[in-house]
């Protein structure tokens, strides 16, 4: 009895669950619609997730009615969204580098839905190569809700960081710095 | 006639500027531009995800690459911001602040059609040689936007001319695992170091340098 309710409790603390949705500095609509879709939510809810901000870019804000079950949040652009992963729980992202390494340098679930519009597709190869490494999931608007609903976080590892100061001590050496 | 001589002329022009270029690009590891004390540099930041990788790489680099000339997409609104926030992080932490940030044509957006493209890029080459003739940095930095190709051959012209030797440095982005970026494959020919992140690419590239990942 005791046991459970201490449960409960920790539950009622943890009761927010946010994804965050970014689709970088151009626009992603599919993305956008996909995410808002009907399966998608569902999908969400059943995970316990309670609130979704999105970043949508040039894109068109989505009816917020769409969600319901869902606290709902919209903006174009901000300065910088690293409070909005740091406060979320799971980050869905177009697959662009920046969005991915950041969400990935910020320790969080990574959800990538690559864009299969794109003249030049070349984004699929570091989402492929970071599912092969176990650091992101990555799928495409056709297949996101299907993703959300079966997807297992808890395989995902964490990422380290690249390190920049290799290129540094190389590059001081060739330009004759040291 | 006239058109025999005119297709003379060209020809040994255009074979002179080859020579040239390789020239300057054969004798690139002999140029030591850090000898004097500081290395100014062009950064061509050009958007989104390009500007994340490269601002994390200016952050490795020591105070002696100074001044920082950073250029970005005249469409973009998210990369001034970044570069000025990494910027102002840095004067924080005790170092001198010296940079500034100039906009250029984006060369390609994302969805344009190929044909359009060429004509952007001739705007984004006319735009270009000014400005690097202008700053004439010891070394340009770039990961492959668009518009680092027109910036990359303004600087090999400033050296053709025999102006100012400018390295070329092109880190291909994180993104590319299997594959170059266009801008990558046309410089992998003219840069005088070139880095990938991911080893398949140095397997099919031998010329470039590969450290692991950089970002």
């Amino acid at each position: 009895m005791f046991m459970s309710v201490t449960f409960n409790k920790a539950c009622l603390i943890d009761t927010m669950k946010t994804v965050f949705v970014t689709v970088g500095t151009t626009s992603f609509d599919d993305l956008i619609g996909s995410v808002t879709s009907d399966e998608s939510v569902k999908a969400l809810i059943g995970r316990g997730y309670t609130d979704m901000v999105l970043q949508v870019g040039r894109g068109s804000v989505p009816d917020p009615d769409r969600c319901p079950g869902l606290s709902f949040q919209v903006f174009h652009y901000k300065d910088s969204i690293a409070e909005d992963m740091r406060n979320s729980d799971l980050v869905i992202s177009h697959a662009g580098a920046g969005s991915c390494l950041e969400a990935l340098g910020a320790n969080k679930a990574l959800l990538v839905v690559v864009n299969d519009k794109l003249m030049d597709n070349h984004q699929l190869e570091l989402a492929k190569q970071l599912q092969a490494d176990s650091h992101l999931i990555y799928c495409t608007c056709s297949t996101l809700s299907q993703t959300l609903r079966d997807m297992d976080l808890s395989a995902l590892t964490t990422y380290v960081p690249g390190q920049p100061q290799n290129f540094a001590n190389f590059l001081d050496k060739a330009v004759g710095l040291v | 006639m006239a058109l025999l001589y005119v297709v003379v002329v060209s020809l040994v022009l255009l074979t002179v500027i080859i020579l040239r270029l390789f020239g300057i690009l054969r004798h690139g590891s002999e140029y030591k531009p850090g000898q004097k004390g500081s290395v100014s540099v062009l950064v061509v930041a050009g958007s989104g995800g390009h500007t994340t990788e490269i601002v994390r790489l200016m952050g490795s680099l020591s105070q002696s690459y100074n001044p920082r000339h950073y250029v970005i997409a005249d469409t973009d609104k998210m990369s001034e911001e970044k570069i000025r926030t990494f910027e102002a992080e840095r004067e924080k932490s005790g170092l001198p602040s010296q940079f500034t940030i100039l906009r250029i044509p984006r060369s390609r957006e994302v969805r344009q059609s190929w044909s359009s493209s060429v004509l952007s890029s001739l705007s984004a080459l006319m735009s270009s040689v000014p400005l690097v003739f202008r700053l004439q940095p010891d070394m340009v930095l770039c990961n492959g936007p668009g518009t680092c190709v027109p910036l990359c051959a303004a600087g090999l012209l400033l050296g053709i001319l025999g102006l100012k030797r400018v390295l070329i440095v092109y880190v291909e982005s994180i993104c590319r695992v299997e594959t170059l970026s266009l801008s990558g494959k046309i410089l992998y020919y003219f840069s005088d170091y070139f880095f990938v992140q991911w080893a398949p690419l140095k397997d099919k590239y031998p010329k470039a340098i590969y450290l692991g990942r950089l970002v």
